[in-house]
């Protein structure tokens, strides 16, 4: 029920949740800033809000010292293809949680769960040691199976939450229709459960996009991904924030777009599907 | 061809048994109502026939084959929900046709059929919307269009009316009715409302506690309740039972008279007693009676025209040849 | 609620996602577990052999441990406290009819995008910088001498950065719950009397509950192995070393694989307590 409220009221409203908005999102902002300012405006004393030469050279600058597209296109590859592999992995593991539930299966959502607690740095050396035996270091492919492993359990459970909600009548009727269980997922569970699995997708393609533990540690040259593209600015050096704000814009506005075009659907995947 | 015969069936949840060892025979072509108050097994017996439930013990024949372990998708048995489990996301033609979809039928026989299905129940004008742009009594025969272009060997239906308004009920009942005279299909109905039972079948089952309480058409249910329960469950207003001296003159321990089978006077009579509230429906009015010292209150129906105040006091007579007798263990006398 | 046959086609479809995860959980803990009784130094002499429980008391007994432990918990402490109360009065504000609800909502989450290298780089240059900061500007502004940051207040700052990191998540979830609050309880609540913070605390909270927990789960698991804002701001300098990040020093910047894997256990065994604890909990909660 919405409430009617005093005019008064409601730009007080508004007047806070802006402040509070544009505080929360001013780094961002002010490193967008930043990247169009030359080195020399972006250290100013006192620091120049918008009145300043507008340039793109830091971008130019950036793109020369190391190939954006490549960091790119391996962080589209490595969060894409581990979120694709874990979703076909995890659907048939949620349907059977949400509908054939067993006195166990809450047990085992909770330790899905509880695998993602385990420390990384415990495991690192083995993984590494593995990675260098089996010839997958610095490979996308042994971090889309890392990152979907490391994802499974995430993706699992909101599908799980989702596909709860829809009733299991409708899956015995496609069962009394003469549906086999492959077409009973495929043509009955996937198409009604689209919403929350493209919630699960996008969520799921912004942790791994964001992960940067396995990332920097498996990767050196050619698999290296955005998150490494970016930790190559992390020591200083000389007049560099400009330089450093390009970089940062640039690894983050490929998902801040996305973010920004898939609105509801992420909204609804951040609350990983528990909360309704 | 639906002739479906349970042998011995019982159904456990763990450790509790929802269906004592039952065993049933449908012949081919009957409207068989499972009826009975909820929790009674009615719908676990329909879906242990749909073959969405394992059976524990026991085995399910359908025209003569054990498909005890056959899937539901294998069994050719056609449901329809409670809920009418409408595919959301298909259009109400893509809905009708799924079943015939997942049976490979080729486009041409899948047209026809989805077409005259259509025009049979009057879903014409609907057949390119979603089930969620549809009302109630049009998304039932959606349901009903789906579970009849299979051509199945019977229908189960699962209280399908319960979600409808009660307008609505009374004519979806007869269209289900109609359905079942033209097809000349088995059809398994479960409800838990009697007059659904009464006005359909051709045969009813009283359930209580998994255990089946009797078998037979509705009119020899009304007519001779094998027990107290089925005795209380048929009929509306229910039956009115008398205890003590009074059952003792007719030799019994409880006799029952049902409210249409009690004559109402205002000066002469067996019974006498005080009118409490009376329900005027305008072709009958029903008299809620007290103080007659024979049970805390008696229904009487009378025809619509008779009036009596609250508080009046009043006489009532039962037709001696149609007063019920039941022993002490509620089992029928005679 | 289903049969025979659904129940193992259910265990077999399951099968590859228990499977998988079985096996991204125990070979490296075996192998770990087995590093961990072995004196091995990969740059100075390799495996060595077998030394018991060696590197375990060797791990346990530095001085760099307990502190390490404590900056863990001091850090996942205090990120849920922040983001959990914050969280709160921002999903209740935004709960409020406003103009522009919805830009301010993207506004709210836009943190959560951010790679955490990016956060940590941004926020240690060009606002914590005891010179070129943002932070230090403000301060000279006021007149004030600027905070080195990450060496003063290095533990706030951190606590600080993920939070900022983190706060879009638990506002989503608090608002999302707060906006499935029945608005007819809370005016029923309303007539009966009952003063703005008996409200709150009465009607508000308790239907949080469950949001809060899965705030505080789902947080953990993440905040528990948070790296990248310590290895790009401080480095594990300054009090900022987490368990987390003492074994990754002890593995691959001293290359002590045996000492390393002994803490790669302890960091285990601390997360599975924390673990079992969380899960008392929210198995509780995912009943209903």
């Amino acid at each position: 029920m919405a409430r009617t409220v005093t005019t008064n009221r409601k730009i007080l409203n508004t007047t806070i949740a802006w402040a509070i908005g544009l505080l929360i999102f001013f780094p961002i902002l002010w490193t967008i800033l930043t990247s169009f300012k030359t080195e020399a405006q972006a250290i100013n004393d006192p620091p120049i809000f918008l009145f300043f030469d507008w340039t793109l050279e830091n971008y130019a600058v950036v793109q020369e010292r190391s190939n954006y597209m490549k960091f790119l296109w391996n962080s589209v590859i490595i969060a894409g293809g581990s979120t694709v592999l874990g979703l076909i992995i995890a659907v048939p593991a949620a349907w059977s949680m949400a509908f054939v539930p067993s006195r166990r299966t809450k047990d085992i959502l909770l330790w899905m769960l509880s695998t993602k607690m385990l420390p990384a740095v415990g495991v690192l050396y083995p993984i590494y040691l593995g990675f260098i035996k089996l010839g997958l270091l610095d490979s996308r492919f042994g971090l889309v199976i890392v990152l979907m492993l490391i994802n499974l359990p995430i993706i699992v459970w909101m599908l799980y939450t989702y596909f709860r909600e829809i009733p299991g009548e409708i899956l015995e009727a496609a069962r009394m229709d003469g549906a086999s269980l492959r077409e009973e997922i495929l043509y009955v569970l996937t198409p009604m459960a689209i919403p929350g699995i493209a919630s699960t997708l996008l969520l799921n393609f912004i942790l791994a996009w964001n992960e940067a533990f396995w990332t920097l540690n498996l990767t050196a040259v050619n698999a290296a991904p955005l998150t490494a593209f970016i930790a190559s600015y992390s020591s200083p050096e000389g007049l560099f924030y400009a330089k450093l704000s390009a970089a940062s814009t640039m690894a983050i506005a490929p998902i801040l777009i996305l973010g920004w075009f898939s609105q509801k659907q992420l909204v609804r995947g951040l609350t990983f599907g528990a909360v309704k | 061809m639906g002739r479906i015969t349970l042998n011995k069936v019982t159904k456990s949840f763990g450790e509790t048994q929802v269906i004592p060892p039952l065993d049933l025979t449908i012949e081919d072509g009957e409207f068989t109502v499972f009826v009975g108050p909820s929790g009674c097994g009615k719908s676990t017996l329909l879906r242990l026939i749909a073959g969405l439930e394992d059976i524990t013990t026991g085995h399910i024949d359908i025209d003569g084959m054990d498909a005890t372990a056959v899937p539901p998708a294998k069994r050719g048995l056609a449901m329809v929900f409670q809920s009418y489990a409408l595919y959301p996301h298909m259009s109400v033609r893509k809905n009708i046709a799924f079943p015939l979809r997942m049976a490979k039928m080729d486009q041409v026989e899948i047209d026809r059929r989805v077409d005259n299905a259509a025009s049979v129940l009057n879903l014409a004008d609907y057949i390119d919307r979603r089930p969620g742009q549809l009302s109630g009594g049009q998304r039932q025969r959606v349901a009903i269009g789906r579970a009849i272009v299979r051509e199945p060997a019977a229908f189960l239906f699962d209280e399908p009316l319960s979600n409808l308004d009660a307008a609505l009920r009374v004519g979806m009942r007869l269209e289900i009715s109609e359905l079942h005279k033209r097809l000349e299909t088995t059809m398994i109905y479960v409800t838990h409302d009697q007059v659904e039972a009464m006005t359909m079948a051709d045969k009813i089952v009283v359930l209580r506690a998994g255990h089946i309480e009797q078998v037979g058409s509705p009119l020899e249910l009304y007519k001779a309740p094998r027990n107290l329960f089925v005795a209380g469950f048929i009929g509306s207003p229910k039956m009115n039972f008398v205890e003590g001296a009074e059952a003792a003159k007719y030799d019994a321990h409880t006799v029952g008279v049902r409210p249409e089978h009690i004559a109402i006077s205002g000066t002469e009579g067996a019974w006498k007693g005080r009118v409490g509230v009376s329900e005027h429906l305008g072709s009958d009015t029903f008299f809620h009676v007290h103080d007659t010292g024979l049970a805390e209150t008696l229904t009487v129906r009378a025809d619509g025209e008779v009036s009596f105040k609250h508080g009046d006091t009043v006489y009532l007579t039962p037709r001696e040849d149609v007063v019920h007798r039941f022993d002490a263990q509620g089992l029928r006398i005679g | 609620m289903a049969t025979q046959s659904s129940r193992s086609a259910a265990r077999l479809m399951m099968a590859p996602a228990v499977i998988l995860l079985l096996g991204w959980m125990l070979a490296p803990l075996i192998t770990t577990l087995y590093f961990s009784f072995r004196r091995y130094l990969p740059l100075r002499g390799g495996d060595q052999g077998w030394v018991g429980f060696e590197n375990y008391t060797r791990f346990i007994g530095s001085s760099a441990f307990w502190p390490s432990v404590q900056t863990t918990l001091i850090i996942v402490g205090g990120v849920l406290v922040i983001t959990v109360l914050l969280g709160i009065v921002l999903a209740l504000l935004l709960d409020q009819p406003m103009w522009g609800q919805g830009i301010v909502r993207i506004l709210v989450i836009a943190p959560f995008f951010v790679m955490p290298t990016v956060s940590a780089l941004v926020w240690k240059n060009m606002f914590m910088d005891p010179v070129n900061g943002l932070f230090a500007h403000l301060w000279k502004f006021f007149g004030a001498t600027p905070v080195e940051w990450l060496s003063q207040a290095s533990l706030q700052s951190i606590v600080m950065i993920v939070s900022w990191q983190w706060l879009p998540f638990a506002t989503l979830i608090l608002l999302t719950a707060v906006q499935s609050l029945d608005g007819e309880q809370l005016e029923a609540a309303e007539m009966d009397g009952a003063p703005f913070i008996k409200r709150f605390w009465y009607i508000v909270l308790p239907h949080l509950g469950r949001a809060i927990t899965i705030v505080i789960l789902i947080q953990t698991i993440f905040l528990l192995s948070i790296f990248a804002e310590i290895f790009v701001t401080t480095g594990g300098a300054f009090g900022t070393r987490t368990l987390t990040y003492l074994i990754f020093q002890r593995v691959l910047e001293s290359q002590n694989i045996g000492l390393g894997s002994a803490g790669g256990v302890y960091a285990i065994i601390l997360a599975n307590i924390v673990a079992i604890f969380l899960m008392r909990i929210v198995g509780k909660n995912l009943d209903n």
